[in-house]
């Protein structure tokens, strides 16, 4: 450290601030990691950069927000401009969200931008999930980062959900009325969890002011902290890339972060930004005004929650009204804590464990950095979809009420339906999502081995019509034919020559997985191919010539 | 189609036998050339493209602009036109700012910045060596400390660590002062007290309820009532007449009706919502927020939905004036299921 005469001399204005900052603070090393770092280009990587964005906004817009909300539950009487709403008892929390949208200029447009972004985020993070999901993005050695974004989604719903609760608003407030309904249904505490959550019985002064610390610290805290874990990982593990020509387990394909990706992803905040506030300006979200404070009486029917929530809501609703039952004096409701806790409990935890499900099946211990085409891995496909499923079905049970008034249906009969696609969707959409891959697969095959159909129908001098075929450039062969198509792998003995119960079930789901499956084409089979084409549609390639 | 697609699937070779995933693969062809786009050919394409750029930008500075023409000449005045009017136009003044930056800068990297992929290697994240080191480091750090060798202080160390979480669990008791869960057991209504409108608590007379209607009833002096939300959350209820044959009276609930007046607890036993919807023909009613369905004809039994138990009924009467009292509170407690009900 006692050289401070500098050997390095630069040469250009950016050489001399460069010098500047790293003979003071360091930092070259940092542009020398990251300025040329490169990242892989494709659509579907895009999601996750929206959910990344969101959040900011809703960070910037939130702020904003708290400069004027104010969480007291204390009794006011509005004397506001919202002539409608004069004289009306309400909590000062709802006052000042009424003050927000009507005295604050740009205050509607700060919460509509706040509310729509929130949506946005969900859902860019779930659609984030499910791209990770399908290309196989979470194998070795991501896992972890799997884990910490399935963890980022619980985290994203609950920012959600007490956001929602803050103005206390009539439908506000009815959401926490059924969250207290779901907790009085916890057996042993669920009755003191309620008691304490609202500082005493419901709906008392407490809960708004609780949830607002939980909605504006805690919960954003926790959100940040998970992301900046999150893009550590990914700058660790590099990010992955689909398959094609030039790409290998071992390399990375794209743009340097300096200046296109940079340029790219950037200006794509602004585009998210811009699109949010297109929407913000133009629909309306959430007016509370229309629904009034909230009193525990009135209540409007066909309201529906913020999207993210209704799958829970669903359930709740798909339930029939039994189990409910008293035991030594006390009260188990089943009715309730069953859709409340299987459903999402079910999915959440398979979703946690699905890379280490795929590892113990597969028996694939190796490091990938090449995507998998949905359609190449049949069984994953068809188990996101179930999934997907499963989840879309108990959506679409939150709007029940909905579906019956706007298609004339029964109500009781939409339920019914609901109910029993609630045990068979998952498993049609496995089975239907499975053969629809084997069958692009099979596709695949054919246009590898066959080349594309031209549409150009030719008649032979013997009076046979053909169609010609246009075979690949090796460019478009290589992507269909380079892929991994995992086979059975029966249960295998251990080291004492046994073969272990749960070994025996491992070998069981790989059959159940693997047995039907689409092989990649091979050099020899692609050469068997052409010349079997070179004998029967040899005159079809002269006509083809002469025809130039 | 050609000829190619007959043969079943076993014999077709679509279906690949044990151990061909061995077989040779083919050979990467490496990255396909690089196409040119028409800005790096043109120049004339090349300038138009920075035109556009250029535009977009401007785009945006008009679209700032506009937000502030909004901002400060939209005067708020009592309409919600007004408000929306400025909303939209705050709104899409930001839309224009943030879009014309954004496509601008995309628009930028798509066709002036270079668009040559490059290839670079993925290196080793940890040596094998490093985990052999680190794995030497651990036990070396576990042994000093002598942790497994003394299990006497490892022991009381782990109680005493479970135990000290204790007090910050339970130093949040006080989130409520009262945790009696009796109080969900009782509501305003008793002996007496006058069945009144919601929300303006004036008494309804038993020959104001005509055959067929509904009325949304609070207890007397809730209006007034310290804890008026929660003694609310409680205590509405529904209250409509029927023809008193259509009514399935059980044994002891005989003098709860009067008339063919009845009143019933609003609070749906499912999760606790408002039971706010009244089918007047079929006498059901419905809870709009997970359709649970009481018949009425028969004290409010679930008929459909997930609610597990009917409504609580109010026993109702008629005092020396005529209006309708309470002559009691609920027999049971109203709303969600709870451990403590019993």
């Amino acid at each position: 450290m006692s050289a401070s005469t500098d050997t390095y001399t630069p040469k250009t204005r950016v050489g001399r601030i460069t010098n500047f900052v790293d003979t003071r603070v360091g930092g070259s090393s940092i542009v020398k990691e990251f300025g040329r770092k490169i990242f892989p280009d494709h659509w579907s990587f895009m999601f996750g950069e929206v959910a990344l964005y969101s959040f900011v906004i809703l960070l910037l817009s939130g702020t904003f927000l708290t400069f004027f909300f104010d969480p007291s539950m204390a009794e006011t009487h509005y004397n506001g401009p919202y002539v409608p709403l004069k004289g009306v008892e309400m909590s000062v929390a709802y006052q000042s969200t009424l003050q927000i949208s009507f005295e604050v200029r740009g205050g509607l447009f700060m919460r509509q931008l706040h509310h729509w972004s929130a949506l946005l985020f969900v859902a860019s993070v779930s659609f984030h999930m499910l791209r990770v999901f399908f290309t196989g993005a979470f194998r070795r050695p991501r896992e972890l980062n799997w884990v910490v974004g399935c963890v980022l989604l619980i985290l994203a719903l609950a920012a959600g959900f007490t956001g929602y609760s803050l103005p206390d608003d009539l439908l506000s407030g009815n959401g926490l009325r059924i969250i207290d309904g779901v907790i009085k249904g916890i057996p042993l505490v669920g009755t003191y969890i309620s008691l304490l959550l609202f500082g005493g019985e419901f709906p008392g002064t407490d809960i708004v002011g609780r949830l607002y610390v939980l909605h504006i610290l805690l919960v954003p805290a926790l959100i940040l902290l998970m992301i900046a874990i999150h893009l550590f990982m990914v700058v660790v593990h590099k990010h992955t890339q689909y398959p094609g020509p030039g790409r290998t387990e071992s390399n990375v394909v794209g743009f340097p972060v300096g200046p296109v990706y940079a340029a790219k992803a950037g200006g794509f905040f602004f585009v998210v930004f811009g699109i949010l506030a297109v929407i913000a300006a133009n629909f309306q979200i959430l007016a509370i005004w229309d629904y009034g404070p909230y009193d525990p009486s009135p209540v409007s029917a066909g309201t529906q929650p913020d999207w993210y929530i209704g799958w829970v809501d669903g359930a709740l609703r798909l339930m029939p009204g039994v189990g409910e039952f008293v035991i030594f004096g006390r009260t188990v409701s089943l009715n309730v804590l069953l859709p409340a806790l299987a459903p999402a409990g079910l999915l959440f935890t398979l979703m946690f464990a699905w890379p280490w499900i795929e590892r113990w099946v597969t028996k694939d211990n190796r490091e990938h950095h090449i995507l998998d085409r949905p359609r190449n891995a049949p069984f994953r496909t068809g188990i996101g979809v179930a999934g997907v499923v499963f989840y879309c079905v108990m959506w679409a049970a939150a709007s029940s009420d909905l579906i019956a008034t706007h298609f004339h249906v029964s109500l009781n009969d939409v339920t019914y339906w609901l109910r029993a696609l609630f045990f068979l969707g998952p498993i049609l959409g496995f089975i239907i999502t499975r053969r629809i891959c084997l069958a692009l697969q099979r596709k695949d095959r054919e246009i590898a081995l066959h080349g594309r159909e031209t549409g150009r129908i030719v008649r032979l001098p013997h009076g046979e019509f053909i169609e010609v075929h246009e075979p690949l450039n090796d460019y478009k062969l290589y992507r269909l034919v380079n892929f991994e198509s995992p086979q059975v792998l029966p249960a295998q003995p251990n080291k004492a020559g046994h073969i272990k119960r749960t070994e025996k079930l491992r070998g069981a789901v790989s059959r159940f997985f693997f047995e039907d499956r689409v092989a990649p084409v091979t050099p020899a089979e692609l050469e068997a191919a052409h010349s079997h084409h070179a004998e029967v549609e040899a005159p079809a390639e002269k006509a083809e010539v002469s025809g130039h | 189609m050609g000829d190619h697609s007959h043969g079943s699937p076993s014999t077709s070779g679509t279906v690949a036998t044990a151990g061909q995933s061995d077989v040779e693969k083919f050979q990467d062809p490496g990255l396909p050339p690089h196409r040119p786009r028409r800005a790096d050919k043109d120049p004339r394409a090349e300038k138009r493209a920075e035109r556009q750029v250029a535009i977009l930008f401007v785009i945006s500075i008009i679209g700032t602009v506009l937000f502030f023409v909004g901002y400060f000449g939209i005067r708020l005045d009592d309409t919600i036109a007004t408000l929306r009017f400025q909303n939209f136009t705050l709104g899409m003044g930001t839309a224009f700012a943030m879009l014309g930056i954004g496509v601008g800068i995309v628009h930028w990297a798509k066709t002036l910045m270079p668009d040559h992929e490059i290839v670079e290697e993925r290196h080793e994240v940890r040596t094998e060596e490093d985990r052999r080191d680190a794995e030497q480091i651990i036990g070396q750090v576990l042994d000093e400390s002598g942790i497994s060798r003394r299990p006497l202080i490892r022991n009381t160390l782990i109680g005493a660590g479970v135990l000290a979480i204790l007090p910050a669990i339970g130093i949040f008791r006080d989130l409520s002062k009262d945790l009696n869960p009796e109080v969900l057991r009782h509501t305003m209504w008793d002996a007496g007290v006058r069945l009144t409108r919601d929300p303006s608590g004036t008494p309804i007379k038993a020959s104001d309820v005509t055959i067929g209607s509904a009325f949304h009833v609070i207890p007397e002096g809730l209006n007034e009532a310290e804890h008026k939300l929660e003694e609310k959350a409680k205590a509405v209820v529904l209250l409509m007449r029927l023809n008193p044959d259509e009514l399935h009276v059980s044994p002891g609930r005989e003098d709860w009706n009067y008339n063919g007046i009845v009143a019933y607890s609003k609070i749906c036993t499912h999760v606790g919502c408002p039971v706010a919807l009244y089918e007047q023909h079929t006498h059901h009613l419905l809870c709009p927020c997970h359709q649970s369905t009481f018949d009425l004809t028969q004290e409010c039994k679930v008929i459909f939905g997930p609610a597990a138990h009917a409504l609580p009924q109010l026993p109702i009467s008629v005092d020396d004036e005529g209006y309708l009292v309470a002559t009691s509170d609920f027999h049971e407690p109203v709303g969600p299921s709870y451990w403590e009900r019993g």
